[in-house]
């Protein structure tokens, strides 16, 4: 008998703790599956940020070590300027560690180029403290800390991380992608595969803005979900390959 | 080598190289900026790294980073910017990382000014960040010390995995002295960091460095090990200059560039026949207690001095717990205490004048 | 022997240099040295001073409150320092910056024409070095050949021409001392 799908050697053998219809576990699977097929797991060390993905280290096959709230781009910086070049280093981050609280961090790592990928994970809401308004928080959208609704007046307008990263002179590669359906998280696996490839050249700093669902504080089922994130996150975030200077690096 | 004449500023930097520290990430602010620049500088030419951060949070950070792959690293920064640092102190001492800190300190608190401080006292010697933890502190009062100290500390660092304060102030980083440094560097190696994650290559399944444990079983069991831990560098680190206190009426607590001033002091009450002798803590956590507290019993008064409006006294009086008067003399605001007021102080003791 | 020196001038003067080439000397004659500048914002343009400790013994205190000698060479730092002086100080300045004399009776007051000697040589930026030469004949806190020393130390190879002006500061500064061409207390 042909084996059609299995586990992947990228992740390690437990059960998530991610909620039902949430898409981090897709995620997770993608960047596994992407440092399994490139042979890199055993030269690969993640850093885990503050929030949903905290326990990350505790499902990616390789070493790991976890990182204050939005400094987790500092904290690879330190990791991998000290290890042999051969030595992959990501972060795995969420809006709100890595647009809100964790924002200096990001922006000086992609301005100093650090080679260094970044699988930043969108999804519009502080999952981990239940529900609370991000700096990705859509306008309109309720949440905890904005219960009427989001207003530019009252709590300002989103951030668009991709587009601003873009533009600085220090990024390598940086592309938005989808997990809302099964073509989007093929498209989305490509995506972070280049995003290694250029850490793997030496090219430079490389992010994949990944955008997500939180079914649990959104208040959707799952299948709305997916729905919210093309109906709603897509048009305000849109999908698509912001900087690529792989060839020129 | 022979004698050379440097800042203590450099002198903390280069005294780093040779303990075998290769990687530094730092941010200016005066008085240490000095160390910033020399580190800058010299790690290159001798095949390490230097890197300027963004900020001293994200130079914390980068050491978290640089100590999880099991590296001597090093940062530095003076009171507000140390202050910045706590956060990831925290992170370190719970994760268990190795790492060296220098604050040389400032006036503060808030902004303050830039002149010589030792306000920080209780920042660095009662945890400083949030959690139960410590971290060893050493405190050099002349650069030569700084040398052996700032050996002592990645020492002490690797052999517990803890972070290390370095503490000094405005004064010992902008003052020169000559100073030798040894022959021979140190690499660090001997300390086997099995723990360290760099890739798994080689060394079997994935290791994880975190402070988290969401367990409340789990994570009290990791409190008991840093206790553990934090009682035996008690027991093995507890360092004290104890200088003509056998038969002294009065002694005098104080640290750092202030013993020195305090030093000058008493033999000016020596030459007019007050016996006067000088204890000076140089780990100031684990802080020594007993040296202090069997001093007391035998002496009529003791009298802190610091460049504060209080702090180390309060470790000074839990030694003594009443066995003899404790008066406390300090000038705060990067207000240097000088020979005469410290004299002055001396001759109240004699007066039975406490403060 | 301990000489507690303080050299206070506006910032730009060389305070620094003065300070640091008598600690390199005062070394290399086995002695036990400090230096300890003022620092921070009044270096660029304020006032400067530098408190330099040369003494047989360890140093306690690098800080002094009653200097043994002090080189004033703008009149701020001629007011702030000259009361702190000891009894039998040694209180030099440049005079030709400094217009003021010293009440006190019980000091050695050693006006020093150091820019004008400097012209002379050509050279207005060893003014430093004639007080320099002037303060180690009045104090025999070092010798002649210490601070030389220090001074090739510090110009290097690529100012090496630049030695010979400087000793003649020196001499200039030991030879005013030598011929008491000055009035003293």
């Amino acid at each position: 008998m042909k084996t059609a799908f299995e586990r992947t050697n990228g992740l390690k053998d437990v059960d998530t703790h991610y909620c039902p219809g949430c898409t981090h576990g897709i995620i997770h699977r993608l960047v596994g599956e992407t440092l399994a097929e490139m042979g890199a797991l055993e030269r690969t060390v993640g850093v885990a940020s503050v929030g949903c993905s905290v326990l990350s280290y505790d499902y990616f096959n390789c070493d790991m070590t976890q990182a204050a709230h939005g400094r987790a781009p500092a904290v690879a910086t330190g990791v991998k300027r000290v290890l042999p070049d051969d030595r992959l280093v990501f972060t795995y981050q969420g809006d709100g560690d890595l647009a809100s609280i964790g924002m200096g961090e990001i922006v000086h790592s992609a301005a100093r180029s650090e080679n260094i990928t970044v699988i930043f994970v969108n999804n519009a809401i502080y999952g981990m403290t239940g529900g609370q308004m991000a700096p990705t928080t859509l306008m309109g959208q309720k949440t905890a800390t904005s219960p009427l609704g989001r207003s530019s007046a009252a709590q300002g307008l989103p951030i668009r991380v991709s587009e601003m990263l873009a533009t600085l002179d220090g990024t390598t590669y940086i592309e938005r992608v989808s997990t809302h359906d099964v073509a989007h998280v093929m498209k989305a696996k490509k995506a972070i595969r280049k995003a290694f490839d250029t850490q793997e050249k030496n090219k430079g700093f490389s992010m994949v803005e990944i955008l997500s669902t939180c079914p649990t504080n959104w208040g959707l089922t799952p299948e709305e979900s997916l729905q919210w994130v093309k109906d709603e996150m897509i048009p305000y975030y849109p999908l698509g390959i912001y900087k690529d200077l792989r060839e020129e690096r | 080598m022979g004698k050379v004449l440097m800042k203590g500023n450099e002198v903390i930097g280069e005294a780093a190289i040779h303990a075998g520290c290769y990687y530094f990430f730092g941010y200016p602010i005066t008085p240490q900026s000095e160390l910033v620049a020399y580190m800058a500088k010299r790690l290159p030419e001798v095949g390490g790294l230097f890197l300027q951060s963004e900020s001293e949070v994200s130079a914390i950070n980068m050491v978290y980073g640089a100590a999880s792959a099991g590296k001597r690293v090093m940062t530095s920064s003076s009171s507000p910017g140390f202050s910045l640092k706590q956060e990831g102190i925290s992170y370190l001492a719970g994760a268990e990382l190795p790492a060296v800190i220098v604050n040389v300190a400032r006036g503060g608190p808030g902004l303050g000014n830039i002149q010589p401080s030792q306000s920080d006292y209780f920042q660095v010697t009662k945890g400083g960040g949030h959690g139960d933890y410590h971290t060893p502190v050493l405190a050099p009062a002349n650069l030569q010390e700084i040398i052996e100290l700032t050996s002592d500390a990645f020492r002490i660092a690797d052999q517990y995995r803890t972070p290390v304060i370095l503490l000094g102030d405005g004064m010992l980083g902008q003052m020169m002295e000559p100073v030798e440094f040894n022959e021979k560097t140190e690499t660090g190696d001997n300390f086997m960091k099995d723990w360290a994650t760099t890739g798994t290559e080689g060394d079997g399944l994935p290791k994880v460095i975190t402070s988290l444990d969401l367990n409340d079983v789990k994570l009290e069991q990791r409190n008991h090990r840093l206790q553990a831990k934090y009682r035996k560098i008690e027991n093995n680190e507890t360092k004290v200059e104890v200088k003509n206190v056998e038969e002294a009426d009065y002694v005098i607590v104080a640290y750092g560039t202030v013993a020195r001033i305090a030093h000058s002091a008493i033999e000016k009450a020596r030459q007019d026949g007050i016996k006067v002798g000088l204890i000076r803590p140089i780990s100031l956590w684990p802080f020594p207690k007993k040296i202090i507290s069997d001093t007391s019993k035998n002496v009529k008064a003791i009298l802190t001095v610091e460049m504060s409006a209080g702090q180390m006294v309060e470790d000074v009086r839990l030694a003594v717990e009443g066995k003899s008067p404790v008066s406390f003399y300090g000038r705060t605001g990067g207000i240097i205490p000088t020979v005469d007021e410290i004299y002055r102080e001396i001759l109240k003791l004699g007066k039975g004048v406490t403060s | 022997m301990k000489q507690e020196l303080i050299i206070a001038g506006f910032g730009g003067q060389g305070v620094m240099s003065m300070g640091q080439l008598l600690a390199y000397a005062g070394m290399k004659e086995g002695k036990h040295v400090s230096w300890l500048p003022s620092y921070g914002p009044e270096q660029r343009g304020g006032t400067a001073n530098v408190s330099v400790v040369i003494s047989d013994k360890e140093v306690g205190s690098p800080v002094i409150d009653k200097p043994t000698s002090v080189i004033a060479l703008n009149n701020p730092s001629f007011e702030k320092f000259e009361p702190m002086l000891i009894e039998g100080g040694d209180l030099f300045t440049n005079s030709n910056l400094v217009d003021i004399s010293s009440k006190r009776e019980d000091i050695y007051f050693l006006p020093v024409p150091a820019t004008e000697i400097a012209k002379n040589l050509k050279m207005e930026r060893v003014a430093g070095m004639v007080l320099l030469g002037a303060f180690i004949t009045k104090t025999k806190v070092l010798s002649k050949d210490s601070l030389l020393e220090a001074l090739i130390n510090v110009l290097g190879e690529k100012k090496k021409h630049l030695i010979g002006v400087n000793e003649e500061a020196i001499l200039a500064g030991e030879n005013l001392i030598e011929k008491k061409l000055f009035l003293t207390k």
